[in-house]
């Protein structure tokens, strides 16, 4: 059977049949059935919708978007950008959401790094390291989230108080008002070589690609690691030294009976942040197992076989083919990470739901404040599946 | 060749039968093998048994040897804790669980009455078992599910048989969190399969339904969903018609749970291979009949592992109702530790609940990684 001369016939659609109003038309039956099921959804909507309409009119609750505008006076810890009570709604709402973000992203670097590591782990011929992977993924899955957050808040708490603060480190503090880090004054001489590094990760791309386009035609391999240490590491340091190389150290230190300088990272944030990690990592673990297993020792085989290093193996073989069976539920993992974020209330570290909580509390505005919240996290769900269901065609199998 | 006499003995007399070296068979080579294999893998495994051996010191030492089992409390019910804080953190105060556990079990059910919810919990426990059965996977099941819920409803509110009506408010702890887990299941599940169906469904309307349904809840957080019951849910319902929020935070996460298992049933229904529809079709099967026997019967057989690994998940995600202040077990443990006197003591009421919630986890999730095991059988070589 060739797909070039496919026989005329098959090709010949059937006739267009006319549509018969009797039970026995099977699309004239299923024209009804959608009609019918249509039909009552709307009708359920709508009677919702009046009985709210309704309600709202009777307790006198005020609807639209006119509080965004209004002065929220809810003080918020922890915020990214400006904030103070003075502040509007609005505002707040953003320092919610960019909090929600922040331990969202955090979260999915550090679980994806621990899970991975966990995963590579179960895998290892020694024994117990493999054992001691199995038994953290076993018991972290097996319990709910919100417990091992309440855990390790109440575990943070029960810590010593600032001036008995376990100090491992010069300059680290752990203490029951959180953790203090040590950091660097920022000056605008940092901020330029944060911008050069990005610049060097570019520039390493698209030298990645020109490099793999000469390859594919004459069949050089072409180094690209010396290329990618000046662009990614040189350049910044080049910007900093040309400007100056401001360096001044921020160390905590106790003052009085608290910590001053450095980087605080407040308990609330630390309990949500290791819970999301440690949590999330045991999935990432199964899930990276599974995709490793997934690539059958003949391809490990056929690689050696023609004479490839190990880690070219690994790179060029073994990792694209685990990468296709990884990738989708990794995904969802990442939303999962950023929807358990949401927890937060229960620890108070204020993200977007806590404080579109407080502000539905203040406002009594109930359905605004929860399609605020319903809302944010649409966005962020559909953008990460966006953005991985874009990664996930590029690595693909292309079949015939 | 060696060498051998006309009667067949061989003249060179056969070596005795060596031992192979003990480094090549039995524990040491098993040590060496898994666990010294070269200096990196025996750097890791010094390094682990060292840390594993500090820290189950120290574990022992805390909540067994340093441990605070009961503190004497006064006439007026208030305990005093001072034995436990003496101990300033290095043994834990099980006193707190000795003391609480039946409010922590149970909640604020009245306390004469606790053998009614300690029946109810092992009927549930009852009930999960039989279902795993095998040989109990008949449609007679269905028949027992319904027969147990009802018992376990007249157990709870009591106000029959002489026993004493319980209003719902009262409900609280272990039983909560098994009634949302099991209703929510029984609910969810049919449902499931409905959407699943839709989902696959050639009507446009009804499977654009599906989808937004699947989409919009899998797309936000459980507890917008829990905010919503607990805070919208009033707003929509006619005057005079009051649900009360136990129910609430059930249907929401009935409709959690629903999308879910969604997605998990259409991944059966899809890996079904196409033969089996056209088989039935030309058979001239109705749609119902072709679904209800030929269908579901294998698509869901396909999928019982990630079923199972699914209401793991949802089991766990039963303990979010404590954000809208449902009574369930985690909102019993944090409330126990309200008291003044056990403040502080949040690290022991968790770990116990934690046993409590791995038990059932540990329980679903060997059975659903035997089941694969089992239905993969065929598939290994």
């Amino acid at each position: 059977m060739s797909g070039a001369s496919t026989d005329p016939r098959l090709l010949r659609k059937a006739p267009p049949r006319p549509l018969r109003i009797s039970w026995s038309d099977e699309r004239f039956r299923n024209i009804v059935y959608q009609v019918l099921v249509v039909a009552a959804v709307l009708t359920l909507f709508g009677w919702l919708w009046s009985n709210t309409r309704y309600n709202l009119e009777v307790r006198r609750i005020a609807t639209g978007w006119g509080f965004l505008s209004r002065e929220a006076g809810l003080p918020i810890g922890e915020h990214l950008i400006d904030y103070d009570p003075s502040m509007s709604y609005f505002r707040a709402l953003l320092v919610g959401v960019l909090n929600t973000l922040k331990v969202a992203i955090i979260g999915i670097v550090l679980a994806t790094v621990l899970g991975t590591l966990l995963g590579v782990a179960r895998l290892s011929r020694n024994w117990m390291l493999a054992k001691f992977a199995g038994a953290y993924v076993e018991i972290v899955r097996d319990l709910p989230l919100l417990l091992q957050l309440l855990f390790w808040y109440s575990l943070l708490q029960g810590l010593p108080g600032p001036r008995q603060a376990f100090n491992p480190v010069t300059g680290v503090f752990l203490s029951n008002r959180g953790l203090k880090l040590p950091y660097i004054q920022w000056e605008a001489a940092h901020s330029w070589a944060l911008l050069a590094f990005v610049v060097g990760v570019v520039i390493t791309y698209f030298y990645r690609r020109a490099a793999r386009a000469k390859q594919m035609r004459d069949g050089q391999i072409r180094p690209i690691w010396p290329f990618a240490l000046a662009a990614i590491l040189g350049l910044p340091l080049l910007v900093w030294a040309a400007l100056g190389a401001p360096f001044t150290p921020d160390v905590p230190e106790l003052r009085g009976f608290n910590f001053r300088g450095g980087l605080d990272v407040s308990p609330e944030f630390f309990a949500l942040l290791l819970g999301l990690t440690l949590y999330t990592a045991g999935f990432i673990a199964e899930i990276v197992r599974a995709g490793i297993l997934a690539v059958s020792q003949g391809q490990w085989e056929a690689a050696q076989a023609l004479g490839l290093p190990r880690g070219r193996v690994m790179n060029l073989i073994v990792l694209p083919q685990a990468m296709r069976v990884i990738i989708p539920p990794m995904t969802s993992q990442f939303l999962n990470i950023t929807k358990n974020s949401s927890l937060a209330v229960a620890i108070g570290y204020q993200d977007i739901v806590s404080i579109a909580n407080t502000t539905l509390n203040q406002t009594g505005q109930a359905i605004e404040g929860i399609a605020i919240i319903m809302l944010v996290y649409l966005t962020i769900s559909l953008s990460i599946s966006l953005f991985m269901n874009w990664y996930n065609k590029r690595i693909a199998l292309v079949e015939r | 060749m060696s060498e051998i006499a006309a009667d067949g003995t061989p003249l060179v007399a056969p070596p005795e039968p060596r031992r192979a070296p003990i480094t090549m068979i039995g524990p040491v080579a098993w040590a060496r093998e898994n666990l010294f294999a070269n200096w990196w893998s025996t750097a890791i495994t010094l390094a682990m048994i060292y840390l594993i051996v500090k820290f189950a010191v120290s574990f022992v030492s805390w909540a067994f040897l340093n441990a605070v089992w009961v503190v004497p409390v006064s006439p007026q019910g208030i305990a005093n804790t001072e034995a436990c804080r003496a101990l300033k953190g290095v043994g834990a105060c099980w006193a707190v669980i000795t003391e609480k556990h039946r409010f922590i079990l149970f909640g604020t059910y009245p306390y004469e009455q606790h053998w009614r919810p300690l029946i109810v919990c092992l009927l549930f426990i009852g009930l999960y078992i039989v279902s795993a059965m095998r040989r109990f996977w008949r449609w007679e099941l269905a028949l027992v599910w319904i027969g147990v819920l009802t018992l376990i409803g007249v157990l709870m509110w009591g106000g029959i048989l002489g026993m004493p009506y319980v209003p719902q408010e009262r409900w609280g702890g272990l039983p909560i969190t098994l009634i949302l887990a099991t209703f929510g299941l029984a609910f969810a599940f049919p449902l499931s399969i409905l959407v699943a169906l839709g989902r696959r469904s050639r009507l446009p309307a009804i499977k654009a339904l599906c989808v937004l349904y699947v989409e919009l809840i899998r797309g936000v957080p459980l507890i917008s969903l829990l905010f919503m019951a607990s805070v919208m849910f009033p707003l929509f319902l006619p005057e005079g018609l009051n649900i009360d929020k136990l129910l609430r935070a059930q249907i929401a996460i009935i409709l959690f749970a629903g999308a879910y298992l969604a997605e998990v049933v259409r991944a059966g229904l899809q890996a079904l291979p196409r033969g089996q529809y056209e088989a039935a079709e030309a058979l001239g099967l109705s749609y119902w009949k072709k679904t209800g026997f030929i269908i579901l019967p294998q698509a869901l057989r396909l999928v019982i592992p990630p079923l199972v690994n699914t209401f793991i998940g949802f089991f766990k995600d039963t303990s979010l109702v404590l954000i809208i202040g449902i009574f369930d077990l985690l909102t019993a443990g944090k409330t126990a530790i309200i008291e003044p006197a056990w403040q502080g003591f949040g690290v022991e009421v968790y770990i116990t609940l934690g046993l409590i919630y791995f038990c059932f986890c540990f329980a679903m999730s060997k059975y659903s990684s035997g089941l694969e095991a089992e239905f993969n059988r065929h598939r290994r070589r």
